[in-house]
């Protein structure tokens, strides 16, 4: 009986050459990250990183630590779930729209997530049944790991799902707020760590379960107060949290593979993460737990407020006129024209402008859209080239001398109260200058105020003029008049 | 392994901990670096393509359901086999289809026509 057991709690050793090929994988994934830094390199590095895992994924049903050649029914089982999952995975991936990539992204993470979270249950009920036959209780450190990639990929998993309703407007994208909200929260977190102490004393199983629906429910109450301006920066973070989780599982399974991707995305995601806060002008405290956006909400006053200024708004053929004949023009694209689909009319209106000889550039707000770079994958697939496409640095210097900034679907991001306004909810986000522009055209679907619930001054400047309407039926309806003038 | 069959049954993991540990640590400084420079144009297909990354999760999963019993840790197991696959499958193919726009090179204008039929794809 006791030998038994002993042969059942070590567990097999993966040999050299599988862990050769798991090693081969990791530098597989590193150069892959290393190739997405560069346009002409992305594509490949994606290939390579997707080349490596299949690899390795076919390597681990020869490992003697899945023990698959002893357990068939087992082998059957995983290559079932693992057909399901890619039936499911292959059709939803290349059928969402582009502008749905925000949710996909948050769900496909949210997964990876929960498997880490599963993987760790799986490995702690074998060991805590293992230690009830009379086996030793596994390693304080073991069930630490265990508990750590528990903890992380629950929080992880709801995050992301509360995340991918909010982005799919399933429910309201703006901060949900209770009173005592950041209590509550520390609350759990001081409950869960509790919690996740007293299973690594005891090596209860009801404890764990316990810490696992704890941290579901901290996943939940973590991203209800996060607005929808500030989902993407929140995704960028829980796959980082999931990336952790993984490496957790692979300290779990004694996987070098698991350990060095998983901390590869951890360690990069929070990186990614900072950047994205930075390009927004705030700290990531202040994104995680500012519950930025809700007050002006709550307010009520912001369409009041509008309704009482005075806009100028201009018919198409106006504005036709004016970029026809502009020496300048810069677009500015937003949230709306990915809403709109409006990318490629934005590219033939672009074009027709460079036609007649106007110097046409875009300049490209990094946290325009809902994720970092989302304009510029959007018009890349309008087949816009990368010379027409000018980060923000690089093109504020320029907006001085631009007859015309034509605004796209967005508003925060070229808001002067980030400017000018100290106390502004925005005030020292960094915007793009079409304020310094000669004269602006705001493309708007409403008066209606951006993610951020603030006014826009610049919209009752008097050299700005509005065009109301869907991005794409405005900007077609601007194609023609400029075609015509 | 003659220690194991004394009964240590710890020893060999019980080393291996530091092994990882460094392995662990180096990663956070590699993965640190290699993301260093990366434009802002790329942010979204980088965390696209480090969401597929760490779908190798998958490899985990594939363990803990072979190695697994009973009917809990069968389903369990069965659970996260599936999820690991939408997460590695799934990752790598919206990346893909990311990347993919990206194929026009600078100056060089790809037709204008067809463009909406792509977008439907």
């Amino acid at each position: 009986m006791t030998a038994a057991i002993v042969i059942q709690v070590l567990p097999p050793h993966t040999p050299v050459w599988i862990d050769l090929v798991y090693l081969a994988a990791a530098v597989a994934f590193i150069i892959a990250l290393k190739g997405l830094s560069s346009p002409k390199q992305a594509r490949n590095g994606n290939v390579l990183a997707a080349a490596a895992a299949v690899v390795a994924v076919v390597v681990t049903f020869f490992n003697p630590v899945a023990q698959f050649s002893h357990h068939t029914t087992n082998l059957v089982l995983a290559i079932i779930a693992m057909v399901v999952g890619a039936a499911i995975a292959v059709p939803v991936a290349r059928m969402v729209k582009m502008t749905a990539m925000p949710q996909l992204v948050a769900i496909f993470n949210g997964v990876g997530g929960g498997a880490a979270a599963l993987i760790s249950i799986v490995v702690f009920l074998g060991d805590a049944n293992l230690h009830t036959l009379g086996g030793a209780k596994p390693a304080v450190y073991a069930i630490t790991e265990g508990m750590l990639g528990l903890l992380i990929g629950c929080v992880s998993f709801s995050g992301s799902a509360i995340a991918f309703i909010k982005l799919q407007e399933l429910i309201t994208g703006r901060p949900i707020t209770y009173p005592g909200q950041q209590v509550i929260n520390g609350l759990v977190g001081v409950a869960i760590v509790g919690l996740a102490v007293a299973t690594v004393a005891t090596d209860s199983v009801p404890l764990m379960i316990a810490t696992a629906v704890l941290s579901l429910v901290l996943g939940v109450i973590f991203v209800l107060p996060i607005g929808g301006a500030d989902v993407p920066v929140l995704i960028s973070l829980l796959n980082s949290f999931t990336g952790l989780a993984v490496a957790a599982s692979g300290f779990t399974l004694n996987n070098n593979l698991l350990i060095i991707a998983g901390t590869l995305v951890g360690a990069s995601g929070i990186l990614l993460t900072r950047m994205m806060s930075k390009a927004m002008g705030r700290s990531l405290s202040n994104v995680l737990f500012s519950a930025f956006g809700s007050v002006v909400t709550a307010g009520g006053g912001a369409d009041g407020a509008g309704e009482t200024r005075q806009v100028k708004s201009g018919t198409p053929e106006d504005i036709g006129v004016l970029l026809a004949y502009a020496r300048k023009v810069v677009i500015i694209p937003g949230y709306g024209l990915a809403v709109a689909q409006a990318q490629h009319t934005a590219r033939e209106l672009a074009d027709l402008l460079m036609d007649k000889g106007v110097e046409v550039f875009y300049a490209i707000h990094p946290v325009a859209g809902r994720m970092p770079g989302h304009m510029n994958v959007l018009l890349a697939e309008a087949n816009v080239p990368y010379d027409e496409l000018k980060e923000m640095d690089e093109a504020n210097p320029e907006m001085g001398t631009a007859d015309v900034a034509l605004v796209v679907g967005a508003n925060d991001t070229v808001n002067p109260a980030a400017k000018n306004t100290v106390g502004s909810p925005i005030y020292g986000m960094p915007i793009i200058n079409a304020d310094d522009a000669a004269q602006v055209v705001f493309l708007k679907r409403s008066m209606r105020p951006g993610f951020a619930g603030i006014d826009n001054d610049l919209l009752f400047d008097e050299k700005t003029t509005l065009l109301f309407g869907d991005a794409k039926d405005t900007l077609s309806k601007l194609v023609k008049a400029v075609e015509e003038a | 392994m003659t220690s194991v069959l004394s009964g240590d049954i710890f020893i060999i993991s019980g080393t291996g901990i530091l092994e990882f540990l460094t392995i662990f640590i180096l990663a956070v400084f590699v993965g640190n670096e290699v993301v260093s420079r990366v434009p802002s144009i790329l942010h979204t297909p980088l965390m696209s393509g480090s969401n597929a990354i760490h779908g190798i999760v998958l490899v985990g999963a594939m363990i803990v359901m072979g190695t697994a019993t009973g009917t809990a840790q069968m389903v369990l197991g069965f659970f996260a086999v599936l999820l690991a696959t939408l997460n590695i499958v799934g990752g790598f193919t919206v990346t893909d289809r990311m990347l993919e726009m990206f194929k026009a090179k600078p100056g060089d204008r790809a037709p204008k026509g067809g463009d909406d039929a792509d977008g439907a794809k």
